[in-house]
């Protein structure tokens, strides 16, 4: 992970629960692959919620999609580093199109948990996603510094124009839970959520 | 005129737009290419269109299965080698899902192709389509564009499933090396 100073290395559960208990209603949140949408699947199964199980690097656009479709509902996508590091291009569209309804997550640890813990390129290289981010055209990028500025950057996202990315520094732990494997059933509840079906 | 063909017939992207709004398919995701440029040029300029460039195809279509989930149909355009960076977004997003991603390919690699890297990628396109069981239809005949586009994409929808709808030289005339033929 980037050695950010004044951010303190957090816990990914922790904070996607006090993410979903921010939320005011019927807000979207795409979970990227792996332990990003375990650990929301751990927080509990909104309607509301996309487990995304494979594509690795898509939360980002899928969630731009849904912030397409429906411009009045707020929607979150929850991503990894290391997935945000194969599609980096799409800071730059959402950028371009700057959706006024999105903010990226974005779990910054640094490694491929799921695959071993083997560092990214990026943490490699002293890389700092947030800066990434900034220079890719989202000017509202920000490190959160502990849990209560997080929750802070969460609340304005919420009610002040995106887009927003929100880097998190968070520790090399597992989810507490896994996502059942089931993309359909994941559709057809998520599409209910959105009432789009 | 630029919308008409010499034979005073709608010309293919004319044809194609006009099967876009029955359909109801507003957003429109693509890595730019020169043949489908009228396309582009006409999304862009009709205000029932939301279209942008991505820089990647596999945003293009994670952005039309998300805009799909939450009510808004979607259209992405690429070349035959964009095609080839898809495989795992297809598989593993809208095949797995179930998403009516519809997709639309200018062929490069066939009739006339200049360039070996495009006549060797274009090899993969079909073989992946049939090997997901992804159903595609290539459009080479004027008189055809309409039924095509319409079913294709009616039928996508009507039973989630990705559709690949890939445009021969044979219509849009693709695009060829400029210069003498025997050098």
């Amino acid at each position: 992970m980037a050695n950010v100073a004044n951010t303190i290395p957090m816990n990914r559960f922790d904070l996607t629960s006090r993410l979903v208990r921010t939320l005011k209603q019927d807000e979207a949140v795409i979970g990227g692959i792996g332990n990003s949408n375990f650990d929301l699947w751990s927080t509990g199964q909104r309607p509301h919620n996309f487990y995304m199980l494979g594509s690795m690097g898509l939360a980002a656009p899928i969630a731009f999609g849904v912030a397409l479709a429906q411009p009045e509902r707020r929607v979150f996508a929850l991503e990894g580093d290391g997935s945000l590091l194969m599609q980096l291009g799409c800071l730059s569209t959402i950028a371009a199109q700057a959706p006024k309804n999105l903010t990226v997550v974005v779990w910054d640890n640094g490694v491929y948990q799921i695959t071993g813990s083997q560092p990214t390129p990026a943490a490699h290289a002293g890389a700092d996603i947030v800066g990434i981010a900034r220079a890719s055209g989202l000017k509202q990028s920000e490190w959160a510094a502990d849990e209560a500025d997080f929750e802070q950057l969460v609340d304005q996202s919420l009610v002040e124009d995106g887009p927003w990315l929100i880097g998190a520094r968070i520790e090399d732990v597992p989810a507490i839970s896994q996502t059942e494997r089931d993309p359909v059933q994941i559709r057809r509840r998520f599409m209910e959520g959105m009432g789009s079906r | 005129m630029a919308d008409e063909t010499a034979a005073g017939s709608a010309a293919w992207h004319k044809i194609v737009t006009e099967k876009l709004k029955e359909h109801s398919v507003q957003l429109v995701t693509y890595v730019p290419d020169n043949v489908l440029r009228p396309l582009i040029d006409a999304v862009h300029a009709d205000d029932y269109f939301r279209a942008f460039a991505t820089a990647r195809e596999e945003e293009a279509a994670g952005i039309i299965c998300g805009a799909y989930m939450a009510g808004l149909r979607g259209l992405m355009l690429m070349q035959t080698s964009g095609f080839a960076t898809l495989p795992n977004v297809i598989a593993s997003l809208a095949c797995a899902a179930q998403i009516p991603l519809v997709m639309m390919v200018s062929e490069r690699g066939t009739l006339g192709e200049f360039n070996l890297g495009q006549s060797m990628v274009a090899r993969t396109m079909r073989p992946l389509l049939d090997s997901l069981g992804v159903e595609h239809h290539t459009i080479s005949r004027l008189d055809e564009t309409d039924f095509i586009v319409d079913r294709a994409i009616g039928q996508a929808f009507a039973t989630q499933a990705p559709v690949c709808l890939i445009l021969s030289p044979l219509l849009t005339g693709g695009k060829v090396l400029k210069g003498k033929k025997n050098g």
